[in-house]
């Protein structure tokens, strides 16, 4: 039983990776005042570039690099949309998500002939388990043995910096004179403004951040999580990233623990597939359990468990009046 | 320099979403030309399949007729500054009721199934959109927020029922039942022969209807005004006594309405039964639709005949050009939605110059400003 938890809970800390790596993606721009429903679009061109490079190069590393490439490419697509050209940035979002769902099919089929699929990364191109010294050993400990063998050790390198990037999101937006103009400029532009602080060069930062992580998060699907890039991998995680987003208020530390309840749930209906559950002996459809993320998320927006209020000046574009 | 004049209302209605389109085509063309075929040669095998012959107009109009519902529901929205963009859960869900009708008179006459069928759809899409418009109304919760969850909870709902409750016993993939006989919407091939295997049905008559009725409904009558005026400023239809959150739930239960509309074409019309993710993201191409046709039913329409020829032509290129696969069709759609929503000011401004330069009317009264000015 115990260790039918551990591994649930590491099996949870492998699916919450991409989400609190998006998650945290969309922290930045949201904060800073741009909504962002393109957090879905960006991961699945970055699974795709990630595992397209992969498979040429034979490089995990390359195979990140043209992942976050071609993420904050996007980001600044979005950008360009949002900020300097002040159209929606819902609708910029939306856009964005197809252009992936379409472009990396269409991609996928013309250079490698398999149906939109990559051929197989190598496993020089891929993030392998990392297994920390004395991991056999110590398995055998009870309580922390398999805590320490099954749990912390042996995953890959991208879980151990999306869960890195919490503290350092929480310094970036706490501790450090950028975050606090961040903070500002999606609250109340104008006083940003006319503190002489440029609103546009600020957004577009944030949003090559947002970029930039969504763009590790995408990788990790198709060359960490799986060895391959397969038509629209990420399956919505982006939107689950965005829910947790709004669970956690726009709060870095509390993302994580949103991401991992919603990671969790999500390893728990893998496990609890047509199994009854022990006490009440009903099997809990899956679906339901699949559904949970979002019927929370839309409770707690409606304010019945506490409210959700986003930054201020989010969604709006900013113009400087004459 | 002055500030720009807007646009003539000719332009702003029809030239500057006909530029934007072509922009779209070019880089979509751009994009084909990069997996190494012809751009031009695409264009024409797609416009020859969706209008070359009779088959394919009943393929380009069957797909123009879900389109025409979820454009119509995300514009009737977006006229109250609400973005519905869960047309598709909406319709999804709303396809619930059109098998229920189906199933239960396929002993009658299409005559009072397809009216049945409209109505009962229409109330299951609009029950669900009032959730999130209620949410929105009366707990201000972001109705795009919450419509993009409710899509996803529809969309669990849905895989549930379809594999536990409504499939019949002995069948193995997870669908309804099928609908027999006078259950189904007939199509139009049925009695000419001329339109081939093109699943163009009657509920067609019902989708002209709705662009007639979104457009009294927006420009004829009160409540019009008031989600008007309320998609305008917010707070001046307050200001004037009208209630925003009564227009609000309104509005997103006739929005949601005409998106489960969609699903009677789909399951009565074509597919005879409810099978998984049946609305293929149609209730999305609304979104692109709505935007294209300029929120207005009219512009919806056209816009609505445009995509089911992208569509259609994108199923004879996947036929001619098996490099090119269907999802160039969803590349498309999303380079419109880009250029014609998100990035509309990329062309604006460069538009506005051009007037203020070539219009004769706007060159006087600039020169006359000029004058003005020199002397005071």
């Amino acid at each position: 039983m115990y260790e039918l938890i551990i591994s649930t809970l590491a099996a949870t800390v492998r699916l919450t990776t991409p989400l609190l790596l998006a998650c945290l993606a969309g922290l930045y721009s949201e904060r800073s005042g741009v909504f962002d429903i393109g957090l879905e679009g960006k991961m699945l061109f970055a699974a795709f570039g990630a595992a397209a490079i992969s498979v040429v190069t034979g490089n995990a590393w390359l195979g990140l690099l043209g992942g976050i490439g071609i993420s904050m490419i996007m980001s600044v697509i979005h950008a360009i949309a949002s900020i300097t050209l002040r159209g929606n940035q819902v609708i910029s979002g939306v856009a964005i998500n197809f252009l992936a769902q379409g472009l990396t099919a269409v991609l996928g089929l013309a250079w490698f002939h398999l149906g939109g699929h990559t051929p197989t990364v190598p496993d020089s191109g891929r993030f392998t388990p990392i297994i920390w010294p004395y991991a056999d050993q110590i398995a055998t400990v009870p309580i922390i043995g398999p805590i320490y063998s099954v749990l912390l050790s042996g995953q890959n390198i991208l879980v151990y910096i999306a869960f890195l990037a919490v503290p350092v999101t929480y310094w970036v937006l706490y501790r450090t004179r950028f975050g606090l103009r961040l903070r500002a400029v999606g609250e109340n532009p104008k006083a940003v403004d006319t503190a002489g602080i440029s609103v546009t060069l600020l957004r577009y930062r944030a949003l090559l951040i947002t970029g930039f992580l969504c763009g590790i998060a995408g990788a990790y699907f198709s060359i960490a999580q799986n060895n391959a890039f397969v038509n629209n991998m990420t399956a919505g995680k982006g939107y689950i990233a965005l829910a947790a987003l709004i669970f956690a208020k726009w709060r870095p530390v509390p993302a994580m623990f949103a991401t991992l309840l919603f990671g969790f749930l999500d390893a728990l209906q893998i496990r609890l597939q047509g199994v009854p559950l022990p006490i009440i002996n009903v099997a809990v459809p899956v679906q339901f359990i699949q559904a949970l993320p979002y019927i929370l998320t839309c409770v707690l927006l409606a304010g019945f468990i506490g409210k959700a209020v986003g930054p201020k000046a989010g969604g709006i574009p900013y113009s400087k009046e004459r | 320099m002055s500030a720009r004049r807007p646009l003539p209302r000719w332009a702003d209605v029809a030239l500057l979403p006909v530029l934007n389109l072509v922009l779209a085509l070019i880089v979509s063309g751009i994009v084909i030309a990069l997996i190494g075929q012809n751009p031009f040669d695409a264009i024409r095998i797609m416009t020859v399949g969706a209008f070359g012959n009779l088959e394919g107009i009943g393929f380009t109009l069957y797909f123009a007729t879900d389109f025409i519902f979820a454009g119509l529901a995300v514009a009737v929205a977006a006229q109250g500054g609400l973005f519905n963009i869960g047309a598709e859960g909406q319709a999804y869900l709303a396809g619930l009721g059109a098998i229920a009708v189906g199933l239960a008179l396929d002993h009658t006459s299409w005559l009072l199934v397809l009216p049945l069928a409209i109505i009962a759809s229409g109330i299951i899409g609009g029950l669900w959109a009032l959730i999130p418009g209620y949410l929105q109304a009366k707990r201000g919760s972001h109705v795009v927020i919450t419509t993009i969850m409710f899509n996803f909870i529809a969309s669990a709902i849905m895989v549930y029922l379809l594999n536990y409750v409504l499939k019949p016993k002995g069948v193995q993939e997870p669908s309804s039942a099928n609908v027999v006989d006078a259950g189904k919407i007939p199509q139009l091939r049925t009695w000419f022969h001329q339109f081939g295997g093109a699943p163009l049905n009657m509920t067609i008559i019902f989708a002209v209807l709705a662009v007639i009725f979104v457009y009294v409904l927006v420009w004829r009558t009160k409540f019009g005004f008031a989600l008007r005026t309320m998609g305008h400023n917010p707070a001046a239809s307050l200001y004037a006594g009208i209630s925003n959150s009564r227009t609000i739930m309104t509005v997103m239960f006739i929005s949601g309405a005409l998106a489960g509309m969609m699903a009677v074409n789909e399951v009565l019309g074509e597919q005879a039964r409810v099978v998984i993710d049946f609305t293929s993201g149609f209730g999305f191409v609304g979104v692109a639709v709505a935007l294209m046709g300029r929120n207005h039913p009219f512009g919806v329409a056209l816009a609505a005949v445009l995509f089911g020829a992208l569509y259609q032509g994108g199923i004879e290129l996947q036929f001619e050009m098996p490099a090119i696969t269907r999802d160039m069709i969803v590349v498309i759609q999303a380079l419109v939605i880009m250029f014609t929503g998100a990035m509309e000011g990329l062309l604006r401004p460069g538009l506005e110059n051009a007037f203020m330069v070539f219009g004769p009317k706007q060159k006087a009264e600039a020169a006359a400003r000029e004058t003005v000015s020199t002397e005071g």
